[in-house]
C-alpha cells in the first residue's frame, strides 16, 4: 500500500484567482526516496504542505480531492496527528529553531506531544547522533553554521519517529559542500532506517543518484512521474527548464552525435566516467 | 547603551549563575520590599552592601558598574525631583533632612536597579524560560519570552543588513535635519517588519509541524531541581525580611540628621 | 577600477576577516569570488562601495581613498545587489522603490522618468509598475531589486550570492543578463559558491581562505584544479569531475563546458575506433 497517496488533488490559497496545484496524482511506496523537482512556481511546496495537514488546516484555502499519508485522510486529522508520522523540514534553517539550546529544540517536538523525561532524552541522544550533531547539542542554534542548523531540524523530525520525512529545498541557502553533507545523512537515513524520504530540490546533479522515484512539476501539475533514469534521458524534461545533471546532459548530447554508451542513463560524474571508461578502453 | 550592558546575561559559571532563578528572584522580591519598607539612608544603604558580596562571588562587578553609571543619569534626574519641589515649597531654603530624604531616594532607586541587575546579569535566558515553564506559567508566555530572545541577536544582524543595503542605495542616514533623519528610519523599518512577520509566519508553519497544541500537559526534556545553594538563598532571603519587618515595627531607625545633628 | 591595497579588517567583535587582500579588478572585468562561508568574501566586496573601511591598508575605487569618501558617492559608481531583495523593498510601488536611489543620488525628474522607463524595460517589469513589490513573486522580487540598483547606471555592479534560491531558467537568465552588462563595458564582481554557475560562465575566480585570496586565475584552470579547490572546500563542476576521473586516458584535465567536453569526447572516441 502506498505510504502517499494523492487523488485528483487540487489547491487554490486564500484570495488567489488560480490553484497553486491542479489535477495532482502521485504515489509514494513506503521506503522510497522520492524527489520532487520542478521550474520556480510549479507547486512543489504546495504539494508538501498537503503532506502534513499544513494544507489545508493552516493556510485554510480550498482543498479539493484526497492526500492520504499513512492511511490517514489529512483533511480529517489535525497537523500535530500528523506530526507523528510525517516530519517537514522546511527552507530556512534559522526559521525552524526556537528554542535555546539544540537539544532543547529536538525534544521540542516530543515537549508537545508530553513524552516522559527519559523516553525523551534516549530519543533525543538518538536523533541527534543518526545526524551526527550530538557534540552541538549543548550551543544555541544561533551560534552554529547552517548546514548544522538544518541537521537540527533534520534531528527535530526524527525524534518524532515519522515513517515520512519531507523536505523542502532544505539546501538552498548552503554551500555545495554543506549541501553534500545533509543530503549524503537524508541518503543514509533512508538506508539505514528504512524512512520514507519526499526530497524537493532544484539541484538535481547533487540528487538525482539517490532517488529511486522522481516526480517533475510544472505550472502545477505533474508532468513526469517515474524512474530518474528513464524520466532524466528524454529531451522533454530539459525543454521545460530543470537542470538536470551536466553528467546525463552529456550522455545526451553524446547519444544525439551517434555515440552509444550504454542504456543505462548516468546520473551523476562517476556513473558518466566509468561508462566512457568502459567506451575508450574497449576494442 | 551601557545600562542595558547590566541587564545581558554574560555565560561565565560561578555559584550564583547555578543558583535556581526562582530563588534568585524571591530574593530579588525581597529587596524590593525592603527597599520600599524604608525611607531612611542607613537601612537603603545597608540593603546596597548587602548586594556587593553577590556580585563579586558571581564575578560581574564590570557589568555591575557599568549598569550603575547607565542609572546614574535616571538616578540624578530622580534627585533633582525630589530636591526641587523641597526647595520650592519651603520658601527657597533647603535643610539637611529635605538633602537627606532626596538621597534617600535616589538611593532606593538605585537599589531596585541593581538587584535586578545582579539578576539578569546571572540568570541565562533559558533558565529563566525554564523556570517560568516550571512556575505553571501559561506555555505560550515562556515560549514568547525564549522565541524573543532566541530571535535578538537575529534580528540585530538583519537591521544591519538592511541599513547597509539602503546605504548602497544612497541613504543618508546622518545627514538632515530631525524630521529627515525619522524619515530615513523608514527604509529599514518596513523591511524590518516584513521580515519579522514572514519569520513569524515560518515559525508558525514549523512549530505545527512539531505537533504544537499536540496536548495541553507539556512535558520538558529539563527540570529544574533545588539544591543546597537555593535553600541558603531562601533561608537568606527570609532573614533579610524577617530582619527587615522586625526593624520596622520596632526599631524606630534614625535618619543621619538625627544621629549627627 | 578597484584597487585594493594589503587590507586588513577587523570587525567590532575583534574577529579579523581579512588578513592582507591585495588585488585589482580592471574596468569591464568579470569576477567571481568563491570561498567557503566565513572566508571573507562578503566582508571584502563591502569594501568596494564603502559599507567597510579597512582597518589597514587602502581601498580605491576609480582612483579615490574610500576612507575619505561617503558610501553614497561611492555607491553611485560601485552598485551592490544583495541575496535577499526582501532586505531592501519597503515603497508601496515598483515605481517608488526603483526611483528610491535615484532620487538619493539627486538625479532630476526628467532623468528619474528615463532612467525609471529604462530599468523597468530591461528586466521585463513595466506592467508591474504600479503594483506594489510585496505582492510579487521571489523571482519578480529579486528583479525589482537589480532593476533598482541598475537604474542609476552604476559603472559596477556586485552582486552577492545571485543564484541561491533559483531555479535553472532563472540562472539561465541571470547568466545572459550578466553576459549583456559585460558588453556594456561594465564591471561585474558576484560572490557565490555554485560552481556550475560559475563554470558555465568561466569569468576570472578569486578563491578564498580565512580572509586571504589563495587563487588568482582564469576559471577555467582554477575549477579544474582538485588541489586548490580543496583548500577551500569547493567542489568541483560536474564536468570537471568526469575528465579527473578520466585523466589516466590522456584525456585533457582543464574542460569545464560541455560542449568543449562533448566535442574532444567525440574526437577521441572516434580515434579509438580506427
Amino acid at each position: 500500500m502506498a505510504i502517499i497517496e494523492t487523488k485528483n488533488v487540487a489547491y487554490t490559497y486564500p484570495g488567489a484567482a488560480n490553484p497553486s496545484i491542479s489535477e495532482v496524482s502521485m504515489k509514494v511506496e513506503k521506503g522510497e526516496f522520492v524527489l520532487i523537482t520542478g521550474p520556480s512556481g510549479c507547486g512543489k511546496t504546495t504539494l508538501c504542505r498537503c503532506f502534513n495537514g499544513l494544507i489545508p488546516h493552516f493556510y485554510q484555502g480550498e482543498l479539493k480531492g484526497e492526500v492520504t499519508v499513512s492511511g490517514m485522510d489529512v483533511t480529517q486529522h489535525q497537523t500535530h496527528e500528523m506530526a507523528k508520522h510525517v516530519g517537514l523540514v522546511f527552507q530556512n534553517p534559522e526559521n525552524q529553531l526556537f528554542a535555546l539550546s539544540v537539544e532543547k529544540d529536538v525534544a521540542f517536538g516530543l515537549e508537545n506531544l508530553g513524552f516522559a523525561r527519559e523516553e525523551m532524552r534516549k530519543r533525543v541522544d538518538w536523533a541527534l547522533n543518526l545526524t551526527d550533531i550530538y557534540d552541538l547539542r549543548e550551543r544555541s542554534p544561533h551560534e552554529v553554521s547552517g548546514g548544522q542548523q538544518q541537521r537540527v531540524a533534520i534531528a527535530a523530525v526524527l525524534a518524532m519517529q515519522p515513517e515520512i520525512i519531507v523536505l523542502d529545498e532544505p539546501t538552498s541557502f548552503l554551500d555545495p559542500l554543506s549541501a553534500e553533507k545533509i543530503f549524503d545523512v537524508i541518503y543514509e537515513l533512508n538506508q539505514k532506517i528504512g524512512i520514507t524520504v519526499v526530497l524537493v530540490e532544484h539541484r538535481l546533479d547533487l540528487t538525482a543518484k539517490y532517488a529511486n522515484h522522481i516526480i517533475i512539476m510544472d505550472e502545477g501539475k505533474v508532468c513526469f512521474d517515474g524512474a530518474p533514469r528513464e524520466i532524466l534521458s528524454t529531451e522533454e524534461t530539459r525543454l521545460i527548464g530543470v537542470g538536470i545533471p551536466k553528467a546525463t546532459l552529456l550522455y545526451q548530447l553524446l547519444k544525439k552525435e551517434g555515440v552509444n554508451l550504454g542504456d543505462v542513463t548516468p546520473l551523476s560524474s562517476d556513473e558518466l566516467s566509468a561508462l566512457l571508461r568502459g567506451a575508450l578502453e574497449a576494442k | 547603551m551601557s545600562v542595558f550592558d547590566g541587564l545581558k546575561y554574560r555565560k561565565v559559571y560561578s555559584p550564583i549563575h547555578n543558583l535556581d532563578p526562582r530563588m534568585k528572584f524571591l530574593y530579588v522580591i525581597a529587596l524590593f520590599v525592603v527597599a520600599i519598607l524604608f525611607g531612611q539612608i542607613i537601612p537603603l544603604l545597608a540593603l546596597f552592601v548587602l548586594q556587593i558580596p553577590f556580585v563579586l562571588l558571581a564575578r560581574v562587578q564590570k557589568q555591575w558598574l557599568r549598569s550603575l553609571r547607565g542609572a546614574a543619569f535616571l538616578a540624578a534626574f530622580i534627585f533633582l525631583a525630589n530636591i526641587i519641589p523641597r526647595f520650592f515649597y519651603s520658601g527657597y531654603v533647603l535643610t539637611a533632612a529635605d538633602w537627606e530624604y532626596s538621597v534617600a531616594m535616589t538611593l532606593r532607586f538605585v537599589v531596585l536597579v541593581e538587584s535586578f541587575s545582579v539578576f539578569f546579569l546571572t540568570t541565562s535566558p533559558d533558565h529563566l524560560g525554564l523556570a517560568l515553564e516550571q512556575t505553571h506559567v501559561p506555555y505560550e508566555f515562556s515560549f514568547a519570552f525564549t522565541t524573543a530572545v532566541r530571535f535578538v541577536p537575529v534580528l540585530a544582524e538583519e537591521a544591519q543588513t538592511i541599513m547597509d543595503a539602503q546605504k548602497a542605495r544612497g541613504l543618508e542616514m546622518e545627514k538632515g535635519n530631525f524630521m529627515k533623519r525619522i524619515r530615513n528610519y523608514i527604509p529599514v523599518l518596513i523591511p524590518l517588519i516584513v521580515s519579522a512577520i514572514r519569520r513569524s509566519l515560518e515559525l508558525a508553519e514549523a512549530m505545527e509541524s512539531r505537533a504544537w497544541g499536540a496536548t495541553k500537559k507539556r512535558t520538558n526534556l529539563y527540570a529544574l531541581k533545588l539544591r543546597r545553594g537555593d535553600f541558603a538563598l531562601l533561608a537568606i532571603t527570609v532573614g533579610i525580611l524577617a530582619v527587615a519587618i522586625y526593624v520596622y515595627l520596632f526599631v524606630p531607625v534614625p535618619t543621619l540628621v538625627q544621629l549627627f545633628g | 577600477m578597484i584597487e585594493v591595497e594589503d587590507v586588513h579588517y577587523v570587525y567590532p567583535n575583534n574577529v579579523e576577516a581579512l588578513k592582507g587582500v591585495s588585488l585589482t579588478v580592471k574596468d569591464g572585468e568579470f569576477v567571481a569570488i568563491m570561498g567557503q562561508n566565513g572566508a571573507g568574501k562578503t566582508t571584502l566586496v563591502k569594501h568596494f562601495n564603502g559599507l567597510l573601511k579597512p582597518t589597514q591598508g587602502t581601498v580605491r575605487v576609480d582612483g579615490v581613498n574610500t576612507k575619505k569618501t561617503s558610501i553614497a558617492t561611492l555607491a553611485k559608481n560601485v552598485g551592490f545587489v544583495f541575496q535577499n531583495p526582501d532586505h531592501q523593498l519597503f515603497s508601496e510601488t515598483v515605481e517608488e522603490e526603483i526611483s528610491f536611489a535615484l532620487k538619493n543620488f539627486g538625479f532630476e525628474a526628467e532623468v528619474i522618468e528615463k532612467r525609471l522607463d529604462w530599468a523597468l524595460n530591461l528586466l521585463g517589469l513595466t506592467q508591474y509598475r504600479k503594483t506594489s513589490p510585496f505582492l510579487l513573486s521571489g523571482g519578480e522580487r529579486k528583479r525589482v531589486a537589480l532593476a533598482s540598483v541598475l537604474a542609476w547606471d552604476p559603472q559596477a555592479l556586485v552582486l552577492d550570492e545571485p543564484t541561491i534560491g533559483q531555479d535553472h531558467e532563472q540562472k539561465e537568465r541571470l547568466r545572459q543578463f550578466i553576459v549583456q552588462m559585460q558588453a556594456q563595458g561594465k564591471t561585474v564582481v558576484i560572490v557565490t559558491h555554485d560552481v556550475e554557475f560559475v563554470a558555465e560562465c568561466n569569468p576570472r575566480v578569486l578563491l578564498m581562505k580565512e580572509g586571504k585570496i589563495v587563487a588568482d586565475g582564469e576559471g577555467k584552470e582554477i575549477l579544474t584544479s582538485p588541489e586548490i579547490l580543496a583548500q577551500s572546500s569547493i567542489v568541483l563542476p560536474q564536468i570537471a569531475q568526469v575528465f579527473m576521473q578520466l585523466e589516466s586516458l590522456g584525456l585533457p584535465r582543464d574542460v569545464i563546458d560541455i560542449y568543449e567536453a562533448k566535442e574532444i569526447l567525440l574526437k577521441v572516441l572516434k580515434e579509438r575506433r580506427k
